[in-house]
Order: structure tokens, then sequence, then C-alpha cells
């Protein structure tokens, strides 16, 4: 009798807790993956591909699964990698070298007298952040713009540089206490 | 407990008073050139309403406020326009920033000055003819006055309406003098303020050192009931939160505006701008600047926005033999100067000149944990804290511990034994901390823009398929078609010329 009890007992407890994971598996369902979402979220978005992927939401899914290192991202440098490896703890490393060195913010301009309006660099864009039309002068919208370096190679007259953008009075920052860090050193 | 309700902290500082405020103040000349920064306020950069070769008159707007929180600049003098370019301009970092560069012509003929009755003017339009006339705190801060003068939902009216006339800073001397000397015209503009903003009472604190100051609002407060209220020479009692505390013994909370406790705190020099601006139509071109330290002849000048450092340190008698340094603001709050060819701003209250003797910096050595900085903190921080975060870079720690709650005093620096530039560092961090979270913001647009153009062109992708099943005619009439199309061998290579073909087209 008493087994039978217990048996009905822990079966009925079994059952309610299935149902309560059950209902709340459905009820609160995220969408998406997560973890995706807030490795996406430390990268920089600037979709230059020199990671090996397209953009940096593939980029943060094939880290999701398993398929790429922290360490591929130039643009977000060695400052992106700590924090990718302190989302997923694990050891931070080395920016890999073959993929590039770690540049200052750069911005890309168009030489508007040598631009021919051939339109690559507008396709090239992964921001839509060039504008311009067939046969007419292209220009960079410099605020867009993410340096990723994409409208270069498919320039055919080379009328585009990258420039590196330069402090000015409402972007310069207070530096790091200078005497202090020598003595910390 | 009665008045004065002590703050936290602050400090007994040298004072250097006596060098600047035995002397009145001297009206200013007007240089042959004149370099007006638009950026003179704290916000949106004025727009330039002029360009090189036109003429303008003494008082005519030259920049027009762009946006709620802005200012307008004008014309010091009457001449002509001879660049709108970057000139150097009075910053820590030396850089330049946009200026109207004038000519002056000799004449200083003022433009048609309009005063307005503002007994009869709608609050909005009242505000907006402030922001017109380039009316911002003279304290130092530069904060445009009319956001101030609109209580905006965070309180139905206030309570206490309280004019500075503390002025901690050592060897500051410029509102001292304004309010000896203007105190009837600081009054008319107490009148406008408390016009505006209908509070309870009208609290105007000095520190107790300025006795002639006290007398001559005293005088000029008589029959008006607002009321004088020296309170202890202690600094920083001039920063508006401690200044606050010390009247009215209310403190606004941490994330919160001083209108959230019902109280508004206004320079009293902004009064005064602010009156001749209503009452006479002049908008602000000039303001009383305190030239001292290092200096022959120290004494404050009503100098014209624009002239160059140099120019008021000239009229001083020029530099005495070895100064070393030139600080724009007090030696507490003050940075140096990168030259003294930069123009006179509203922000520029005092420009000291520090000899090579005062400028002696022992080394740095580390923190001994002694808690001094704390004892003296008046935001009621922990410095030391805040130092171990910001030196480690650990920038969400920092903010736990209140990072942006600190008014840069600089009392903690000034007491530790150590010699630890400690505002350094939180201005450091407060720096990276911003610039990190505009870094964001450009990483979320540049997120959305790439997600935009894919769908785009996914879409143009599917939208170009349509349009070749269409043309096409069916080959298998199998309700699949869709899908086996992509698989025939020919249509990739349809589709890569077709897909330049229609980016062409758009963009044309």
């Amino acid at each position: 009798m008493m087994m039978i009890v217990a048996i009905v007992a822990l079966g009925a407890l079994a059952g309610a807790s299935g149902l309560l994971l059950g209902f709340a598996a459905i009820r609160f369902k995220i969408e998406g993956d997560p973890v995706v979402e807030r490795i996406d979220a430390l990268l920089p978005q600037t979709q230059c591909g020199q990671c090996g992927y397209v953009g940096c939401r593939s980029y943060a899914e094939a880290i999701a699964a398993g398929e790429a290192d922290i360490n591929q991202c130039p643009p977000g440098g060695q400052g992106g990698v700590a924090a990718l490896a302190d989302l997923l703890g694990r050891d931070p490393k080395p920016l890999d070298p073959e993929l590039g060195p770690e540049k200052p913010k750069m911005v890309a301009v168009i030489d508007e007298q040598s631009c021919i309006g051939c339109t690559l660099c507008i396709q090239a864009c992964p921001v839509d952040a060039i504008l311009g039309a067939a046969k007419h002068m292209h220009t960079v919208i410099a605020r867009e713009c993410t340096g990723c370096e994409l409208c270069l190679a498919p320039c055919p007259v080379d009328c585009i540089h990258m420039q590196p953008i330069s402090p000015t009075i409402t972007t310069w920052k207070w530096v790091y206490p200078a005497a202090e860090a020598r003595a910390a050193a | 407990m009665t008045p004065p309700f002590p703050f936290h902290g602050g400090l007994k500082t040298v004072r250097h008073k006596t060098e600047s405020n035995r002397e009145t103040i001297l009206p200013g000349s007007v240089p042959e050139r004149l370099v007006v920064p638009l950026r003179q306020h704290v916000g949106a950069i004025a727009k330039p309403l002029v360009q090189a070769g036109d003429r303008v008159l003494k008082g005519q707007m030259i920049g027009q406020p762009d946006g709620y929180v802005s200012a307008a600049v004008h014309a010091p003098t009457s001449g002509r326009v001879v660049a709108v370019d970057q000139q150097p301009v009075p910053h820590p970092s030396g850089l330049p920033d946009w200026c109207v560069t004038i000519e002056s012509d000799g004449q200083d003929r003022w433009i048609e000055r309009t005063p307005v009755d503002y007994q009869r003017m709608h609050p909005s339009d009242l505000r907006n003819f402030v922001r017109n006339a380039g009316v911002v705190g003279l304290g130092g801060a530069v904060f445009p006055s009319a956001v101030k003068m609109n209580l905006s939902g965070h309180c139905e009216r206030l309570e206490q309406l309280i004019l500075n006339g503390a002025e901690c800073e050592p060897w500051m001397t410029c509102d001292d003098l304004i309010m000896r000397e203007r105190a009837v015209e600081i009054v008319a503009g107490i009148h406008i303020l408390a016009h505006l903003l209908q509070p309870r009472e009208v609290l105007i604190g000095i520190e107790d050192d300025k006795p002639e100051a006290i007398a001559a609002m005293n005088a000029a407060c008589s029959g008006t009931g607002y009321q004088v209220r020296p309170v202890p020479t202690r600094y920083p009692s001039g920063g508006a939160k401690q200044l606050t505390k010390l009247l009215t013994n209310k403190e606004a909370p941490v994330n919160g505006r001083s209108t959230d406790i019902g109280v508004q705190c206004f320079n009293v020099a902004t009064a005064y701008t602010l009156h001749r601006a209503v009452a006479h139509g002049e908008p602000v071109i000039s303001r009383i600047v305190t030239v001292t330290g290092h200096i022959a002849q120290p004494r404050n000048i009503d100098a014209l926005l624009g002239s160059s450092f140099a120019d008021l340190i000239a009229r001083c008698g020029g530099y005495r033999e070895g100064v070393e340094r030139l600080i724009m603001g007090g030696p507490m709050m003050g940075f140096a100067m990168h030259s003294d060819g930069v123009p006179v701003t509203k922000a520029t209250n005092c420009i000291l000149a520090v000899g090579a003797d005062a400028l002696v910096e022992p080394p740095v050595m580390p923190c001994i944990r002694c808690g001094d900085c704390v004892e003296v903190c008046p935001a009621n921080l922990l410095p030391q804290q805040l130092y171990w975060h910001a030196r480690a870079k650990e920038f969400d720690k920092i903010q736990d511990y209140h990072l942006f709650s600190c008014i840069e005093c600089g009392c903690c620096s000034y007491v530790c034994p150590s010699h630890i530039p400690l505002v350094q560092y939180y201005r450091y961090a407060k720096n990276e901390i911003w610039a990190l979270e505009k870094e964001k913001q450009r990483a979320e647009l540049a997120r959305r823009r790439h997600q935009a153009r894919m769908e785009r062109l996914e879409r143009e992708q599917r939208e170009r398929e349509a349009k070749l099943r269409q043309k096409a005619p069916p080959r298998t009439a199998s309700p699949l078609d869709g899908a086996t199309a992509g698989q025939s061998p020919a249509e990739p290579a349809l589709a890569a010329p077709a897909s330049i073909a229609v980016n062409v087209e758009r963009s044309e």
C-alpha cells in the first residue's frame, strides 16, 4: 500500500513538474540565440569580412557554433578579444596575425576629381555609406563609414584612400595620467 | 538647525583675493582684431550667420543657436568679418575650433537695440529672447540659461531661487567686483528670473570674506524680499550643489536635477547679463575677467569676448618675471593654456599666470590609503575607490561608485599626501566612458544599416527571380517551379549581370 502511495505521489509530482516546465518552455521561449546576440553586441560592426565571414553577425554565429576562434577580428583589436574571452569564459589570446594588424580608426575618402562614377564602390559598401549615381561623382558619408576598406579594391581608378580620424575638440579625450603611469610601470 | 547647513568635506584653501580686488573694474578696450568662437556654451555649436567680407555691427548676431541646448554668439564690436575658420581656443586640448574673426573699424557702432517688456511676454518667447541674446551661465560652466529658466514639469514652481555669489576659487574676484559695482543691475536681473520661475524665496549666497559685496547686495535688495545670505568661506561652497545644501539643507538625488527639489541656481554675473539683454537689448558681448597671479598689476577687466589673453595681460602691465604657466579658471579647477593668443570666451572668468616658484610638483607616490580624500570630498564619494578603478580602467565598476557625481573640484588631489593627480584620473575615466558609449552608438548604427542592406539585396534578388519567371515561358508547369529554377545551371550566370543592371538603374 505504502509503495503504491509513494509511486502515485512521485508520479503526480513528476507529471505536474513536467507540465509546468513544458508550459514555461513555450511561454518564455527566447527568439533567436541569445549568445549570438551578445557576441554580436561586442563586435565593432565594421562589416569588413576580415574574419573570413560575411559581416559581424555571421562571425558571431560562427563563434557561438564553435567554428571560429575569438581572435579573428582586427578592428575589434585586443580589447575586443578580451571582451569576447570574458563573455565566453575562455582565455584571451593574441589577435591572429594572418588576418591583418589592429589599425587606428579610419574613414574612406573619395578623390572626387578622379571618380568616374562606376558605382562599383557603392555596391561594395556593406553599410550603404557611399552616395552617388552612374557616371556621376560619388562621395562617402563620413559619419556612416565604418572604415572597412571594402570599397578600395573594386575602384578601377584607385581614387579611394583611407584617412585616419584625427581628434577634434569634441572628440578629444583626457589622457591617462602620465606621471603615475611611469611610476606604476 | 539654522542656516548655513554645512556640506560634507571641503577645504580651507589659500585665498589670494586681495591681489585683484582692490582696484575697480577696468573698462575694456576694443582690440583691432577679435576672434569670436562659435562654441562658447555647453551644447550644440552656433551656426555661423556671416562670411568673410561681411560688415557687422556691435551686438549683431553672428552665430545662431542650433537646437534647444545652444546659445547665440554676437559681434563684440563693429567692423568687417575677415574669416570664419578654425582658430585656437581656450581648451585643455589646444585644438582649434570654429571662430569668426572680426577686424574692428574703430567706430564701435551698435546695432539697433530693442529692449523688451518681460512682464508682458509669453514665457517661451522670453526664453527664446534669452537664448538669442546669448545668455549662458557665467560662473564658468556656460550652460545656456534659457534651458534653466524652463522648469519643464520637474516642479510646479520653484521653492528657492539661488543666486551664486560665493566665488570660492582662490585668486578669482570677478563676481566680487560685479556685486560691489553693479548690484542694482544684478537685482534687476533677479526680478526677471523671479518673474519667470515664481520662487517662494530668493537667496543670494556670498562667502563671508566679501564684506563689501555683501553690503552692496544688501543695499540693492532692500525692499525686494530677496535675502542675502553670507556663507562660511570654505572651498567649494560655490559649487551649485554645495551652495544649495548650505542655504537650504536640500540635496538633489544622484541622477536627478536641482529642479526635482525645487531649486534653481544662477550666477550673479548671469543675472546681470540677463538684465542688460532684457532692459537694454544688449546681448552678451563682454564679461568681467580677473587677470591675476604673476602679473604686474592684477585686476578685473570688463573684456570684450574675442579679445586675446595677451591683450588683457598687456592692459594689466604684462607678466612679471618667471611666468611658467597660464591657467584659465582658478588654480583648483582651471586648466593650462597652450598659448596666450587664445580669445576670451563666456567661460573665461579668470586668467591666472603662475610663476615657477608655485609650480613645484612633488613626485607621485603610491596611495597609502590614508582616507584624507574621503574626508574632504564635497560630493560624498570615495575618491580612493574611484582612483583604483580608474587606474585599472575598470569603467563599469567605477560607475558603481558614482563617478559621474564627481564635480572635479580638486579637493582630493589637494590633500593627497602622495600627490596623486586624482582628478586627472576621474576626467580620464569620464572621457573614456563617454567615448565607449559613442562607439557603441556608432556600431549599432552600422549594424542596422548593414542589416537593412542585406534585407534589400534579398528583396531585390526575389523580385528579379519573379520577373525572370514571368518573362520565361514555363517549361514545366509544376508548382515546385520556384525551387527548381534556382538549380538550373543557366540561372546564376543570368542573374549576375542582371544584378548590376538593376543596381545601376536604381542609382540613376
